[in-house]
């Protein structure tokens, strides 16, 4: 070996001068940065967790107002006479037709202006919940109750608090005769903020303060059941045929390479699929949850393959090889031993896909599911909407009221999306197993 | 361990040793609650090599990464006891584990070349401690280093090749020779050879030998021939004691303990 | 009968057939003492599918391609005046019809349609007979031809495992359908749009506005499909302003949480990253809409920008950017933790502090396998959809300045293609053209950047 450095020569000029004075300040130097650069990362994941944090917060302090509604008092004479209604009517056998007859409209609207002298107070769909009132108590035929009914948008806005007095009259958004009713109302202590039941058990509505999430919500789980019904058996199938069966060949490369890149395929196109497809060339109903949830199930497809293939995968060949060993067919090893130890990973995956369909907008869209929908789906070929459309709905509408409904139905939908995620991790924790 | 370690067996040459770069008294290393090493003292003489031998799961790789405070990445490991370079304790407070570093070197089991240029490689310690005032100063400590390596010759038209492009005899050598840009006093090495094959060895044990006398040298290994071909010094360690420190010749013709025998002989390891 | 009617009686035969072929086989067993190839269930098992499957596939195929059939017969027998002009009016019409006919609404609007209502429901009513009891036919066959071929020997098993395996084989072709419909229906409208715009114009032109007029002689009403502004506005909103805010806290997310945090704070940081990938977009949305737009406006008018615009680039990019930080982070976090520790122990032990491994041997090292993952995040940002939708706006500028509205071409697919429009118009057609453009796009992204992240991988194992 050819060390031709003299012994005594040094790297550089000489032993490094530790101790001097500029090293120090170097070293000094270069912590600083080190206490920045540990800084900056975590400063960034605050940004992360602080928008969140935001987010969530903007939406709840938003949002839980609209569990509320404003409701005022009115004494309501339930007169057979006025109403068209008798008390045998109510006993015979046509008894939804006549209370489907009968003029609760005018009654609750004469019974206000009675005691307010005008009903503007009132919600336009308050006389429903008197209407339900009777159909729940057909005693009340002939009585005098007071009732707590849905009030009018800018009761509920100035109950609320939402107006500022500070405003010019003109940018309120509500005129002084709507604040002296409302004064009038609150000395006379016929206003209150009571829980918005009808949030959680309606339809959507042109008024702010009748429309619910029910009628979504029943859309998503329509839609859900059938991406879950076709997506999971063929997915697992798909994982398992892939995993257990497939020969090395070109077919199965493709297949491969046209799960890897649906994987990859934005959302949206998913619905010029379904639009293309479903609706234009077989014909299928348009805003139906069964063509929602054929779209959502290519969309979830991939992601349950991928899954149920790391589950698979991750199954010990031991075990295969211990249920061949004594005799099992291939697909006895698959159904007895395979499937099983997978399942709850296969489970995991499958409620992940399940759960970003649940929150995909876009492609819905493009196969009419936006439209106004103001009855509960019965079944999965009627007109429907899903949660995430009906935020993105309420979100373009102009009144007032709808702005902490949208924000409401965020929460429905998270709450929704967090017991999902829950019970996927709980099913990993659970039946975590270490080989 | 509740029970005082089996006295440790010094050579008398080693006992009054005045030279010593670094002294450890009473070290003791836990991973959790498992005690790894176990009260180990000893010193390293700056003009030597230093063996450190015992079957593995001894200590003694564990016990090396203190002398450059390395432990203090592992999120789990506590240090006991009093480490000191030149009479400093590098476990002090005041100590700069970043200076100590580059002050103790250290060679891995497996090459580990950054995936940059050769150049680069060897530059970086010079560039990162601010050692270098100039290109031309670079290049001449890049030069130095490669040729205190032996790799000059085999490097010097490729420098912007990747270091990880090289062989593994030669990549540990680009390690060895980035440990040495930054004139480290100490440079440990921890089974520097066990991933080479047996010409990359002879080659590395040759580079040794050459940079014994600059450098203390502190070789962690589990091959007793290649503690003997290149030590002067022998640490016998043992279930995360030290058993027998001494001569090499001593400790390989004349051991002392029983279980040095034993090892030494074959009887287990 | 309707046609599940009939579906229920062919599964009733198919367990019938089920039993029937296992006690035979059974009978078989125990009569001749001969050794049965398969156990009964198996017998049972085959019959079962000889007669559900065929039946069914009939069933399901019916059930897709019926509708249409009905309803062009239907159309057929109508008079010449009363049957729907084609297009949007032909879908109108068979959408009230069949609403009647199945009792959604109770009476039709058109009197046309009520008049075709009894037509429908007779003509379905006739295929339904036809199918349903060639359905039935079906079933009997294979069932029968199950039991009859049953014997001892027989290998029941082997057949029943073939057939399971044709079915694992065919459901893996749905990926390879879907594809394939992907491609097939972009390809198709898209070219039925360049017959009429030139893919030149479409490509390069730079003036979007595809507001074809109702009626005919309406100024502009021609329409202009120039999608330069659509990409500009995408690259823009996805690639520049997504990635300068997501690039960097996702990279430094990613660093810290592998490097510096300490076990317990890595599992509290995590899930809340994973929190931020599970909100739906919808929710970014409405929460760049309604809180970022209308601050960035407030922000750029406070410097004296007058007429900032309340939907802008910056809105939609910004909120954008934060929803893919925890995909670059968790993309960053794959490819710092499969670089080697013994990099990260060789730079600690030359003496360099953390942050210096960091920057000038971790990052560097893992540099493929994070751009990779930049290039995915990129893909996916310029998929999005509902946060351009609701926050960026409709207007096709063709500008740099993140204050402005842009559009991007995934607003403008569902702007086309919402709302009321005549099928076949060159606008709607547009949105199709516009989809195989983003389709293409991300693939090609991500092919690319799998491959990286591929050869990356490769070259630490």
């Amino acid at each position: 070996m050819s060390s031709a450095v003299p012994q005594d020569e040094q790297i550089g000029r000489g032993p490094t001068a530790w101790h001097s004075e500029a090293m120090r300040r170097r070293v000094r130097r270069r912590y600083a940065r080190e206490r920045r650069f540990r800084a900056l990362g975590l400063l960034a994941l605050t940004i992360a967790a602080g928008f969140l944090a935001f987010l969530l917060i903007t939406i709840v302090s938003d949002g839980w107002r609209g569990f509320q509604r404003a409701e005022v008092a009115v004494e309501v004479d339930f007169d057979p006479a006025r109403l068209g209604l008798s008390e045998a009517d109510l006993q015979g056998p046509n008894a939804q037709a006549m209370l489907n007859r009968a003029n609760f409209r005018a009654l609750v609207r004469d019974a206000a202006s009675e005691q307010y002298g005008s009903a503007t107070m009132l919600s336009n769909g308050a006389w429903l919940s008197v209407r339900d009132e009777v159909r729940g108590d057909p005693e009340l035929l002939g009585q005098t109750k007071r009732l707590w009914l849905v009030a009018a948008p800018y009761v509920d806005l100035l109950a609320k608090g939402h107006i500022d007095f500070d405003m010019p009259p003109e940018r309120r958004g509500v005129s002084a005769e709507q604040i002296s009713d409302y004064r009038q109302l609150r000395s006379a202590d016929a206003v209150r903020l009571g829980f918005n039941s009808g949030f959680l058990r309606k339809a959507n509505s042109t008024n702010s303060e009748l429309a619910g999430v029910w009628g979504a919500f029943v859309g998503s789980v329509l839609t859900i059941l059938v991406t879950l019904a076709i997506s999971f058996p063929i997915g697992v199938m798909t994982a398992i045929y892939l995993e257990e069966y497939a020969p090395k060949n070109r077919v199965t490369d493709i297949i491969e390479v046209s799960i890897n890149n649906l994987a990859a395929v934005p959302s949206i196109i998913f619905g010029l699929l379904g639009l293309a497809v479903f609706l234009n060339f077989f014909g299928m109903p348009r805003s139906a949850p069964v063509v929602g949830g054929l779209t959502l199930a290519l969309m979830t497809l991939p992601v349950i393959v991928i899954s149920a293939r790391v589950a698979l995968q991750s199954v010990p060949p031991s075990i295969k090889d211990a249920a061949l060993g004594i005799g099992a067919s291939r697909l006895q090893v698959i159904t007895h031993h395979v499937l099983p130890v997978a399942l709850p990973g296969i489970l995991t995956g499958t409620i992940i896909g399940i759960s970003r369909a649940l929150g995909e907008t876009a492609p819905l869209l493009l196969i009419g599911m936006r439209a106004f929908v103001s009855d509960i789906p019965g079944g999965v070929t009627q007109p429907a909407t899903v949660l995430p459309v009906q935020i993105f709905l309420w979100s373009d509408e102009v009144g007032r009221g709808f702005v902490e409904k949208t924000s409401a139905a965020i929460m429905v939908l998270l709450a929704v999306l967090l017991a999902m995620n829950g019970v996927a991790i709980y099913l990993r924790n659970k039946f975590e197993r270490r080989w | 361990m509740a029970e005082a370690p089996e006295e440790t067996v010094v050579h008398d040459e080693l006992k009054f040793a005045n030279d010593s770069k670094m002294t450890a008294r009473d070290v003791s290393v836990y991973y959790g609650a498992k005690k790894a090493v176990d009260r180990v003292s000893i010193d390293v003489d700056s003009h030597f090599v230093t063996a450190f031998i015992g079957p593995s799961g001894c200590g003694k790789s564990t016990f090396l990464r203190c002398f450059n405070r390395m432990n203090d990445t592992i999120d789990i490991a506590r240090v006991e006891g009093d480490i000191q370079l030149d009479g400093e304790n590098i476990y002090d407070t005041r100590m700069d584990v970043v200076q100590l570093r580059a002050r103790v070197g250290m060679v891995f089991q497996k090459p580990n070349p950054f995936p940059k240029s050769i150049y680069e490689n060897i530059a970086y310690g010079p560039r990162i401690h601010g050692i270098a005032d100039s290109k031309s100063d670079m290049d001449r400590i890049v030069e130095t280093s490669l040729t205190r390596a032996g790799l000059w010759n085999e490097v010097k038209d490729r420098l912007d090749e990747s270091g990880t492009a090289l062989s593994g005899g030669q990549q540990q050598r680009l390690c060895i020779a980035r440990a040495i840009a930054v004139d480290p006093e100490v440079i440990l090495m921890d089974e520097p050879c066990s991933a080479l094959d047996p010409i990359a060895t002879a080659k590395v044990e040759e580079l040794i030998d050459e940079l014994r006398g600059r450098y203390a040298i502190v070789i962690v290994t589990h091959n007793m021939q290649q503690a003997a071909r290149v030590s002067q010094r022998t640490a016998f360690f043992h279930l995360g004691n030290l058993v027998e420190y001494g001569p090499t010749e001593e400790i390989f013709t004349n051991p002392r303990a029983d279980r040095t025998r034993d090892y030494i002989t074959g009887r287990f390891g | 009968m309707s046609l599940g009617g009939f579906a229920l009686v062919v599964l009733v035969l198919a367990i019938a057939s089920y039993a029937a072929a296992r006690m035979r086989a059974a009978a078989f067993g125990r009569a001749d003492g001969a050794r049965l190839h398969s156990r009964p269930v198996y017998h049972g098992t085959w019959a079962f599918v000889l007669a559900l499957l065929p039946a069914l596939l009939l069933v399901s195929v019916w059930s897709i391609i019926g509708g249409n059939i009905v309803a062009s017969q239907t159309l057929a027998q109508l008079p010449e005046a009363a049957r729907p002009a084609a297009g949007i009016a032909r879908e109108t019409f068979l959408g009230e019809l069949r609403a009647v006919v199945d009792g959604t609404i109770a009476a039709a609007f058109d009197p046309n349609v009520a008049a075709a209502v009894p037509i429908y429901r007779q003509t379905q009513s006739q295929w339904t007979l036809l199918i349903g009891g060639l359905a039935i036919l079906l079933a009997l066959i294979g069932g029968g031809y199950a039991w009859m071929h049953s014997k001892a020997d027989f290998r029941a098993r082997t057949n029943v495992e073939r057939i399971a395996t044709i079915l694992l084989a065919v459901a893996s072709l749905v990926a390879i359908l879907t594809t394939f419909g992907i491609v097939l229906s972009l390809l198709y409208e898209s070219l039925e749009f360049f017959s009429r715009v030139s893919p030149l114009e479409f490509i390069f032109g730079t003036h979007w506005s595809p507001q074809t007029a109702i009626r005919s002689d309406q100024v502009g009403s021609t329409g202009a499909f120039g999608a330069v502004p659509l990409f500009w506005g995408t690259i823009f909103i996805g690639a520049v302003i997504a990635m300068l805010v997501a690039i960097p806290l996702g990279l430094m997310s990613a660093i810290y949480l592998t490097q510096y945090a300490r076990p317990g704070a890595r599992k509290v940081l995590k899930p809340l990253l994973e929190i931020l990938a599970g909100v739906p977009t919808v929710v970014y949305g409405y929460f760049a809409a309604l809180t970022v737009a209308p601050a960035v406006r407030d922000f750029a008018m406070s410097i004296g920008i007058a007429g900032a615009s309340s939907e802008s680039a910056l809105a939609a990019g910004s909120v954008m950017g934060i929803m893919i930080i925890p995909f670059i982070s968790s993309m960053a976090d794959d490819s710092l933790s499969a670089v080697p520790g013994a990099m990260r122990d060789g730079s600690l032990a030359m003496g360099a502090t953390p942050s210096e491994t960091i920057k000038r041997v971790l990052v560097p090292a893992a540099l493929p396998g994070i751009v990779g993952g930049v290039l995915l995040a990129v893909s996916r940002a310029i998929g999005e959809t509902m946060i351009v939708v609701m926050a960026a706006g409709q207007a096709a500028n063709l500008t740099a300045n993140p204050l402005e509205s842009v559009t991007t071409v995934t607003a403008q697919i569902v702007q086309l293609l919402t709302g009321d429009q005549e099928f076949d118009s060159a606008k709607t057609l547009s949105a199709f053209a516009l989809g195989l453009v983003l389709f293409i796009v991300t693939l090609l992204l991500n092919i690319y950047a799998l491959a990286v992240v591929k050869r990356y991988r490769e070259a630490y194992e």
